[in-house]
């Protein structure tokens, strides 16, 4: 059946939002379509690949356990090459070509934010798993990463008490370092502490010497670093050449996630403290089983496991669990039965969806990096998506689909 | 004669693109439209470039400034009016004053070659830096926020004079076709006309022309200018097929992709780089739906091979195949004309000594 | 005073990295009129050689010192002899040559180690202390190397026969042949030589930097500035186009920001090319090499 422009018009306006899909679904046994659409070459793919590689054995599991409601889930993965413009190629593909069940995509908010209208407008169920700067308020989008006042309003007043209360902040400079930079200042301020200064670094630069010498001149109590990308991993190298790092230490809100403690060695990267909703080196059953099964699906060659990758596979799984509870892939049911608190209990803990906002409630770990791997320090179970609650309630109104934090954290009412 | 017979040619290629507007939605799937509107967006980058470079022999490598300027433009305006019309107008006047100004600088400063490529790849590049460095409340333009590397929401097109109405993605791929198809009928007829004649001869030979007393710092600024204007048009298209414009539009890969496209399809012809625009591009999403080979590895396994295999591009190369058919038809022809008027006098000559 | 010693050196330091990943790709375009867009996987190739031979014990200064500028020296031949011969003269079949390289390194290297590589390696030397301040050691050792880089290419081609052939054939590839020369073998040489710096370079950044197989689009776009703003002089356009491009990018970034200082850079580009249509040795220094 070919969706036709009359049913796309009654589909993009906002009242057809609660109604029933308009799009016919083929219901026969055949398979469940699930699409994941990750950067799998050009730049992100530090993120991308794990991402791809746990979401494909999630699938894999599910099906071998028999599938879902008797039905086998077909994964379809696209690569749009760290493209935006590809990103929405795919998505309105998946969503009017494959007529997808669900759709896990997108690393970047500039990709999440390029496809989110299109699967609210076709109605197609959109996971989003990835940590980010939170903010995100839409019926139709699961934002299931960890968000900043789930993990840098632990890891600040933990670093500032071990550390000290000056504190400099350094980001990439883009709409997640921007406004993770602001969550930062806010929570610096809220423990007592002072942030000394704040800058903000283009995706590709790779000499941060002039940077050093202003961190040495303001001689804070510690450094964090909301950096991304390959490019900026030269950050700690270079910081670990002057010597910094036995002076003045890093926390990070974003080391880690891209795999980036392997690509600096011990020495430079010893002593820096982060904070995520998983770790490869979280201590549970569950957790060393699930890393059991990936390095034994991928030999040697498999990378490390950080919350990217670990929440890609939990995504599916929680996604799995609600289809099960509603008995049915139709999209609203699956989307009532996600905000009736669903929950899975995965590697990181039990993930379980906050229905206010569509994000989760999850595990926060704070480990220091020691030799190239993340030792635990502190636990925080079933922390709330706090910030996103400030602005967001999806029960009180659930028609809503907008980005609350577009404008910064002021424009959203919050004291910075 | 010869121009009346070449812009035969032209007329059948803008018939072939009316055609396949006619009855690509019947045939193609819904998605595959929605995606065609952001190529042509693309294709009509590859045609301003493929004027430019092809016929005025100035090789921009950052003709994508003007195109994302275009399409930032549109985006900008549009919000903040609240109609397309007028934006669309706009966007074609930004890019081409940019041009202008910029052109100005450099073709009255005699940069030329190599230089003048990295000048405006430069400044593409500036223009990258810049607009990622907007996200914050701070950089808004009206009702229209910048949004630095997430870029901005771009609206989609509605009927002139009436915001109200808002196209389909159907006719959105009439409109952006038709566009398409009378951009390359001007850019035929710009080509011929004296203006377009000069263009050529300033690119054939520089220092003949000026000795002409064709200023050529002017015709070169002309070119220049109206390539902008299309490129920020094809910015336009581009921007509400994607519904939203992002910095990429200025990055390396973007200009760079730009440039390949012309020379795939061929410098010197106007239909060559459409056509690899869609081609190469239809490639690059075929690549992104399989999982056994890398994008890049094939993409640039097939570029490498391209290049050493068909050096002219593809469309001079087909015509370059299609004449010497022509030739050896012709002189087969003649030969067989001449063999039977020898066999001929030769049974004339016979019949003589009979 | 501290501050500005230490600034100065960090500076310093900044005109030598520019001038670092810029000059392979100077010797090229230089020579060969070749613009070679798989200069950035050049220096990513310099880069895997020394994490690959280090993960496998191999002494890190052999790795950055002998190995890197081996390996892609003969990578640089090897794809001269298959590739860029058949486009001598085509200059822009050049562009999308070596574009469709620079994609086929990335693919093939991400294909082979994936997306990234885990690395041992820290940067040597220590650390040295200036009053409050400390700079790296190695970043010093990497001022004086460039040096010592540019002294050495200097020498090789006003010194020896070599160098005096390729000058020949730089300014006059016909002539050369009609001496004698075997233009084939110059251009060989020469794009095997320009890769070897550059793999030399890429693997002298390895300990500094993050090492990806995408990492090279970082440096292309800054490596072809310089070298363009430089001119047709391979030596004296480098180091003095990295002076002026790399100190500006070096003091707006300490005064301002990075983005500005970026954005300063290129806009010094972009003057500089005004006034100067064909580059700073076009105008100035026109005798130099």
């Amino acid at each position: 059946m070919q969706l036709k422009r009359r049913q796309f018009l009654a589909s993009a306006s906002a009242a057809a939002l609660a109604s029933p899909a308009i799009i016919g679904r083929a219901m026969a046994a055949d398979g469940i379509k699930f699409v994941s659409i990750l950067d799998q070459s050009n730049g992100l793919d530090i993120y991308g690949k794990p991402m791809v590689e746990t979401t494909r054995m999630a699938v894999d599991e599910i099906n071998d356990a028999g599938g879902l409601l008797g039905r086998p889930i077909d994964l379809k993965v696209y690569d749009p090459q760290s493209s935006i413009q590809l990103y929405t190629q795919f998505a309105t593909q998946a969503a009017a070509g494959d007529r997808a069940d669900v759709v896990h995509a997108g690393i970047t908010s500039a990709s999440r934010e390029a496809i989110r209208p299109t699967f609210s407008r076709f109605q197609v169920l959109y996971f989003y798993n990835v940590l980010y700067e939170g903010g995100v308020c839409d019926i139709n989008n699961f934002c299931t990463g960890s968000t900043p006042a789930q993990t840098v309003e632990k890891l600040v007043p933990y670093t500032m008490n071990k550390w000290g209360k000056k504190v400099y902040i350094i980001a990439a400079d883009y709409n997640y370092g921007q406004i993770t930079a602001q969550w930062v200042q806010k929570y610096v301020r809220d423990n007592g502490g002072d942030p000394v200064a704040t800058e903000f670094f283009p995706l590709d630069v790779t000499n941060f010497g002039p940077t050093i010498k202003k961190i040495q001149q303001a001689q804070p109590d510690m450094v964090m670093s909301a950096l991304v990308g390959g490019a900026h991993v030269s950050f700690y190298r270079q910081y670990a050449a002057a010597g910094m790092n036995a002076s003045i230490p890093i926390a990070s809100t974003t080391f880690g996630v891209g795999n980036e403690h392997k690509l600096i060695s011990a020495e430079e990267g010893n002593g820096m403290i982060c904070a995520y909703s998983y770790f490869e080196e979280v201590d549970n059953a569950t957790n060393k089983a699930f890393v059991q099964r990936f390095r034994d699906r991928l030999g040697d060659d498999a990378p490390a496991l950080n919350e990217l990758a670990a929440r890609a596979y939990e995504g599916a799984y929680i996604w799995a669990e609600a289809v099960r509870q509603a008995g049915s892939t139709e999209r609203m049911a699956v989307i009532e039965a996600l905000r009736s608190g669903v929950y899975y209990d995965g590697p990181s803990g039990r993930v379980q969806i906050e229905p206010k906002t569509n994000h989760a409630n999850q595990n926060v770990y704070l480990a220091e990096l020691k030799d190239q791997s993340f030792q635990i320090l502190e636990t925080y179970e079933n922390q709330p998506p706090t910030d996103t609650l400030l602005v967001c309630d999806l029960v009180a109104d659930p028609n809503q689909s907008t980005f609350k934090f577009e404008n910064g954290l002021k424009a959203a009412g919050i004291d910075i | 004669m010869r121009l009346s017979r070449d812009f035969r040619g032209t007329l059948i290629v803008a018939f072939c693109g009316l055609a396949f507007t006619l009855v690509a939605p019947e045939v193609l799937e819904f998605f595959t439209i929605i995606t065609l509107s952001q190529v042509i967006g693309l294709a009509i980058l590859a045609l301003s470039l493929a004027l430019v470079w092809g016929f005025g022999g100035i090789l921009c490598f950052g003709q994508t400034a003007f195109f994302g300027l275009g399409a930032y433009a549109y985006a900008v305006t549009a919000t903040n009016i609240g109609g397309s019309t007028g934006a669309i107008l706009m966007a074609i006047l930004v890019a081409a004053a940019f041009a202008a100004i910029l052109g100005y600088f450099i073709f009255y400063g005699r940069v030329s070659d190599v230089y003048l490529a990295i000048i405006t790849l430069t400044v593409a590049l500036i223009l990258y830096s810049l607009t990622r460095r907007t996200s914050g409340p701070e950089y808004k333009i009206g009702n229209a926020l910048l949004g630095g590397f997430n870029g901005t929401a771009a609206p989609p097109l509605n009927l002139p004079g009436d915001a109200g109405t808002v196209l389909f993605p159907e006719d959105t791929f009439y409109v952006a076709m038709i566009v398409l198809i009378l951009a390359y009928v001007f850019c035929c007829w710009l080509v011929r006309t004296h203006f377009g004649r000069v263009c050529i001869a300033i690119r054939e030979n520089e220092t003949r022309a000026e000795l002409l007393a064709y200023d050529i710092r002017l015709y070169k600024l002309g070119i220049f200018t109206i390539g902008a204007a299309l490129a920020g048009l094809g910015g336009v298209f581009f921007c509400v097929g994607v519904s939203r414009v992002t910095p990429d539009v200025f990055s390396l890969s973007q200009a760079a992709v730009a440039i390949i496209w012309v020379i795939v399809g061929g410098r010197g012809t106007l239909i060559g780089p459409i056509l690899a625009t869609f081609a190469l591009h239809y490639l690059t999403a075929s690549l992104g739906s399989q999982a056994l080979l890398n994008a890049n590895l094939v993409l640039g396994i097939v570029l490498i091979v391209f290049v050493l295999l068909v050096p002219k591009g593809v469309v001079p190369s087909i015509i370059d195949l299609a004449d010497i058919r022509r030739q050896r038809r012709v002189a087969r022809s003649r030969e067989r004309r001449l063999r039977l008027r020898r066999t001929r006098n030769g049974s004339e000559s016979a019949g003589v000594a009979e | 005073m501290d501050l500005v010693v230490s600034l100065a050196l960090q500076i310093l330091y900044g005109i030598a990295n520019l001038a670092l990943i810029s000059l392979g790709l100077a010797i090229i375009f230089g020579m060969m009129r070749v613009i070679n867009l798989a200069h950035g996987e050049f220096l990513m190739l310099g880069g895997y050689t020394v994490v690959i031979a280090t993960n496998n014990g191999v002494n890190i200064w052999i790795a950055m010192l002998v190995l890197a500028p081996l390996v892609v020296g003969v990578i640089g031949v090897v794809v001269e002899r298959l590739l860029i011969r058949w486009l001598y003269g085509r200059m822009i079949d050049t562009l999308l040559a070596t574009w469709g390289l620079s994609l086929l390194f990335i693919g093939l290297v991400t294909s082979i180690f994936g997306a990234s590589t885990a690395t041992t390696i820290s940067p040597p030397l220590g650390v040295i202390t200036i009053g409050a301040y400390t700079s790296s050691g190695y970043e010093m050792f990497l001022i004086v190397v460039t040096v010592l880089l540019l002294v050495a290419v200097y020498a090789t081609l006003k010194l020896t026969t070599l160098g005096l052939v390729a000058r020949g054939t730089m300014q006059n590839a016909e002539m050369s042949s009609a001496l004698g020369v075997s233009t084939s073998r110059i251009y060989m040489i020469t794009f095997g030589l320009g890769a070897a710096v550059t793999g030399l370079a890429g693997g002298l950044l390895a300990p500094i930097t993050g090492i990806l197989p995408t990492i090279g689009a970082v440096y292309i776009a800054k490596a072809f500035i310089t070298v363009i703003s430089g001119g047709m002089a391979i030596l004296a356009g480098t180091a003095t186009a990295s002076v002026l491009l790399g100190g500006v990018n070096g003091i707006v970034a300490f005064l301002t920001g990075p983005t500005i200082g970026e954005v300063a850079l290129l806009v010094t580009a972009i003057i500089l090319l005004r006034l100067m249509p064909r580059g700073i040795t076009g105008t100035l220094f026109r005798k130099s090499l």
